[in-house]
């Protein structure tokens, strides 16, 4: 009934792949700590990496939060590559020092970057000593954002997979919805599936600590980002199931996203209609309105968040957009598989980048608009054309229905804005 | 190991990337992974500018590191020799792959290409940005520049403007026409606009101009001793400086020295009578060395300010800055710690702050109105508009920037005649901001008693409410000289006489 409709001419799940693996321009993990540090209130994230990776914390976030963000770097030295044993004290002295001067922080992720890595400083054991240390009041945990694991959003993952195996054990059957959303959307969200009479519903990650998510054989849980396949992983191996769907982007994912959960619980037909008709019809009329201005037009993705594929799958089938190349850093087909089956047969999947080959073909195919990372943008604009950032899509509220007019004009904009403007003479 | 949240200077590559996305004609072949690519954005996105910076990563992932790292090297770097077809290259490693030691240089130089390669050591985890700039520029100018015939007319070569630089864009435009004036050529612009041929012919000219000492003394220096090219050591920023940049010229060249002043508006905009309002605010300078240096002077003899502190983020500029805050009766605060520069702002409690993105950040939440003089800067610094710094236009623009921040002339007398007028109220601000530019002061006036300098003076309420019917551009400054008059006598409390008999003393 809610199902939606497979594409007349197939779908992309079993196109072929274009494999890549030259050149990337992504950014790394570290960058998800941008957003994370916002929505845990009570974290604090301490990468230990190089003035390169306080750098990048400090330009991808643009402007700079100036209210003492709950981010920092410590920044590896001379003195510190020559030996171990000091590098590990010096990082017991910086944590009891900030610890100190933050009492309100409750959960300490120490972010490992390339630098740590690379010299092999094991953060696991650091976390674990420095758990015991500040054990109650602070629990400390360790994950990897750096450039040689982890692209962009697979820091996000990678934090909240660190977080499974300390999850409390439950028999509870209980929905885990994953995936860090902005507050406002959170919300949103919980309250419809409060209407559908679905719960209890537990978030992962919580807003602070104390929260009761617990995990166990009874549990099933739903993503709300397409960049989980770690967490994905751990969570099944505390023994969760997951519940595929397409992401709830756009009136028609998020209408199968909620339906899947739905599904599971047993919602009736009547209940699921009387909850999502109203705000369904309303995402569809917004989603019109902003998208007046993409039918008919093509788009190009280069490979940054993830979010790649159920954006293109949105863009194709509610915004009348044609999609040339569909480029994502990963895929997974457990996580991207529903929307890879909704997205219309055509455009070139590509997995992985060759940044120089991939901006030949996009410079082919002259795209009406391009989705791509930073360094590109205007470059391209440059050269005539049209782009979208990518990172705009996961800093802006752009999940479920009442955002869905908002993720069309987020694409629309660059195009509505190229119309408005006219600068040759009048003549 | 140090904890750092906000950071002056990126690493040393970043410089590098700074002089390669400066010029033409230069490629950049970086060891480094994926994430490091968002350098890119701080030239596309903080700059505006249209084009990629000139830069291949490696982007090598962990599972290279056990294999073969240093053939990804050689791939990439062939590659992008084959395709971009640069005059040259520059080859380096960023701060990880200095760990796993490659050797960019060797793997480039095995490579056998036809054009220049020219290797970086740009220690990470030593030196930054300002450092990578200044050492990449000589290492290319030592590798590229050949003996030339000096030019028949005088000319001469300006060095150091690079992308990312604060208004460099424009003050080579402004300091081509200065010495276009004076009747001297400019022979090479470097690294700005230049391409390797370029650098191949500086030593054609007379004389360099050394626009930016952080990011060009060193190459000015090899030019001097390689090619007996002497350099400017003035920068000409604010009216005194360039006057002396002029005599400098003249002195190096042997030329008479002839310039129209007529375009020179700071020395009367400053005499003019409006400007008797800027006359001793206070001001706390902080920056890159070489505009401190300047703001210094132009602050104290060009603006009539009172200059309360001053520093600089980078250590290489560490002397000249102490020796000149010396000159002031100050001492200088040299760190790269934003923590440090702004306990040191509160301390002092400015009525302006001449810096930049920090100390704007800083002046936002202490309710002090800021100019930014100095990289770094964000988008909003880099203007569409021509706004250069050195000779008679950038005097001209820094007047206007120094000035804006602030409540102007008969607006303050206003703002104190009728400061208990609910719609003119003084946490309204300047007129000519938006309505929440300059808001006061997150009330540190509520917390009586105060501390400063170990003795504790207490504020009787009527002071304190006294206190808060000054307009909030002057109550700092007169917090503080009640708090100092109060503790010189001895006093323990403040009252309304002791706030009145110190106004009396500080009158000027
Ligand atoms: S790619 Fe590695 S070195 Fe670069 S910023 Fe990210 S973690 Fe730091």
């Amino acid at each position: 009934m809610n199902a939606p409709v497979l594409p007349a001419g197939g779908g992309c799940r079993t196109a072929p792949v274009l494999k890549e693996r030259g050149q990337r321009e992504v950014f790394c993990g570290l960058t998800g700590i941008i957003w994370l540090h916002r929505k845990m209130q009570d974290a604090f994230f301490l990468v230990v990496g190089s003035r390169t990776c306080a750098h990048l914390l400090q330009s991808a976030a643009g402007v700079m939060i100036f209210a003492e963000p709950r981010f920092g770097t410590a920044i590896l030295e001379e003195t510190d590559l020559a030996g171990m044993a000091d590098a590990h004290t010096e990082l017991d002295r910086e944590v009891d020092r900030l610890l100190a001067r933050r009492p309100d922080i409750r959960q300490l992720f120490l972010v490992g970057s390339c630098p740590s890595e690379v010299i092999k400083l094991d953060l696991h054991r650091a976390a674990e000593r420095l758990s015991v240390r500040h054990a109650p009041h602070v629990r400390v945990l360790n994950y990897s954002g750096s450039g040689i694991e982890t692209t962009f959003t697979q820091g996000e993952d990678a934090c909240l997979a660190a977080m499974v195996p300390v999850l409390a054990e439950t028999q509870a059957r209980e929905l885990l919805v994953v995936g860090a959303l902005p507050d406002v959307v959170e919300d949103q969200m919980l309250s419809l599936l409060a209407a559908l009479g679905v719960g209890p519903v537990r978030l992962l990650p919580a807003r602070r600590i104390d929260a009761t998510t617990g995990v166990g054989p009874n549990t099933v849980f739903a993503l709300t980002q397409p960049f989980l396949g770690d967490t994905h992983a751990a969570l099944e191996r505390r023994g969760a199931r997951h519940i595929p769907a397409p992401f709830p982007f756009g009136e028609e994912g998020t209408t199968a996203w909620l339906s899947a959960i739905a599904a599971e619980f047993g919602v009736d037909a009547a209940t699921f209609a009387a909850v999502t008709d109203a705000p369904r019809a309303r995402a569809r009329k917004a989603v019109e309105q902003a998208s007046t201005a993409l039918s008919g037009k093509s788009v190009f993705f280069f490979p940054d968040s993830q979010l790649e594929i159920p954006l293109a799958r949105f863009l194709t089938r509610e915004c009348g957009m044609t999609a040339i190349e569909v480029g994502s850093p990963y895929i997974h087909d457990a996580l991207h598989g529903p929307d890879l089956d909704l997205l219309p047969a055509g455009p070139q999947i590509s997995e992985g980048q060759d940044v120089e080959r991939q901006l030949d073909r996009a410079r082919a195919a002259r795209p009406d608009l391009t989705v791509c990372g930073l360094g590109l943008a205007n470059p391209l604009e440059a050269e005539g054309l049209s782009t979208k950032w990518a990172i705009e899509l996961v800093f802006t509220p752009v999940h479920f229905y009442e955002q869905a007019g908002d993720l069309a004009g987020l694409f629309s904009r660059p195009l509505r804005r190229k119309s408005l403007l006219h600068l040759e003479a009048a003549e | 190991m140090k904890l750092t949240v906000w950071t002056y200077e990126g690493p040393p590559h970043v410089g590098a990337m700074r002089v390669a996305t400066a010029m033409r004609g230069l490629h950049y072949v970086l060891h480094a992974p994926q994430g490091d690519t968002y350098a890119d954005l701080l030239f596309t996105m903080i700059e505006r500018r249209n084009h990629r910076p000139p830069v291949t990563y490696t982007t090598f992932q962990a599972r290279d590191l056990g294999s073969d790292t240093a053939t990804l090297f050689k791939d990439a770097c062939a590659s992008a020799v084959a395709r971009f077809q640069p005059q040259a290259i520059i080859v380096g490693a960023s701060c990880t792959a200095e760990l796993i030691q490659d050797d960019p240089g060797g793997l480039s130089e095995a490579l056998g290409l036809d054009i220049p390669v020219i290797p970086l050591e740009l220690p990470s985890y030593q030196r930054k940005e300002n450092f990578g700039a200044d050492e990449t520029f000589y290492q290319i100018v030592k590798a590229l520049a050949k003996e030339t015939p000096r030019t028949a007319r005088p000319t001469c070569n300006i060095l150091g403007p690079t992308a990312l630089g604060f208004r460099h864009r424009d003050d080579v435009e402004e300091l081509t026409g200065l010495l276009s004036d004076l009747g001297i050529g400019v022979n090479v612009v470097a690294p700005l606009g230049a391409s390797p041929a370029d650098i191949v012919r500086l030593p054609a000219a007379h004389f360099n101009v050394l626009l930016s000492p952080e990011t060009g003394e060193t190459a000015a220096r090899w030019l001097e001793k390689t090619y007996g090219q002497p350099f400017t050591k003035v920068v000409p920023i604010g009216v005194g400086a360039t006057r002396d940049f002029i005599a400098e010229v003249g002195d190096i060249t042997g030329l008479p020295m002839k310039i129209d002043e007529s375009r020179l508006r700071l020395p009367w905009w400053s005499r003019s009578v409006d400007s008797t309002y800027l006359t001793g605010k206070r001001v706390f300078i902080f920056g890159d060395g070489t505009h401190v240096a300047a703001h210094a002077r132009i602050a104290r003899d060009e603006m009539g300010f009172e200059v309360v502190g001053m520093g600089c983020y980078n250590r290489e500029m560490a002397r000249p800055v102490r020796a000149l805050a010396k000159q002031y009766g100050l001492e200088a605060l040299i760190t790269d710690d934003y923590l440090a520069v702004e306990a040191e702002i509160e301390r002092l409690a400015p009525e302006m702050i001449l810096g930049t993105q920090m100390e704007r950040h800083i002046g936002k939440r202490l309710g002090i109105p800021c100019a930014v003089i100095s990289a770094p800067v964000h988008v909003q610094d880099y203007p569409a508009r021509y706004s250069p710094q050195v000779g008679y236009e950038g005097a001209n623009v820094i007047f206007d920037t120094l000035v804006h921040p602030l409540v102007m002339g008969l607006e303050e007398h206003l703002l104190t005649m009728f400061r208990e007028d609910f719609e003119f109220h003084d946490a309204a601000g300047a007129s000519h901001h938006g309505a929440a530019a300059v808001r006061p002061a997150p009330q540190p006036e509520e917390q009586a008693p105060t501390s400063s300098g170990g003795s504790v003076v207490i504020w009787l309420a009527d002071a304190e409410k006294e206190l808060r019917k000054i307009p909030f551009f002057v109550r700092g400054k007169a917090r503080r000289n009640t708090e100092v008059f109060a503790q010189g006598k001895g006093l323990q409390e403040i009252s309304i006489d002791t706030l009145y008999e110190a106004k009396a003393h500080y009158a000027r």
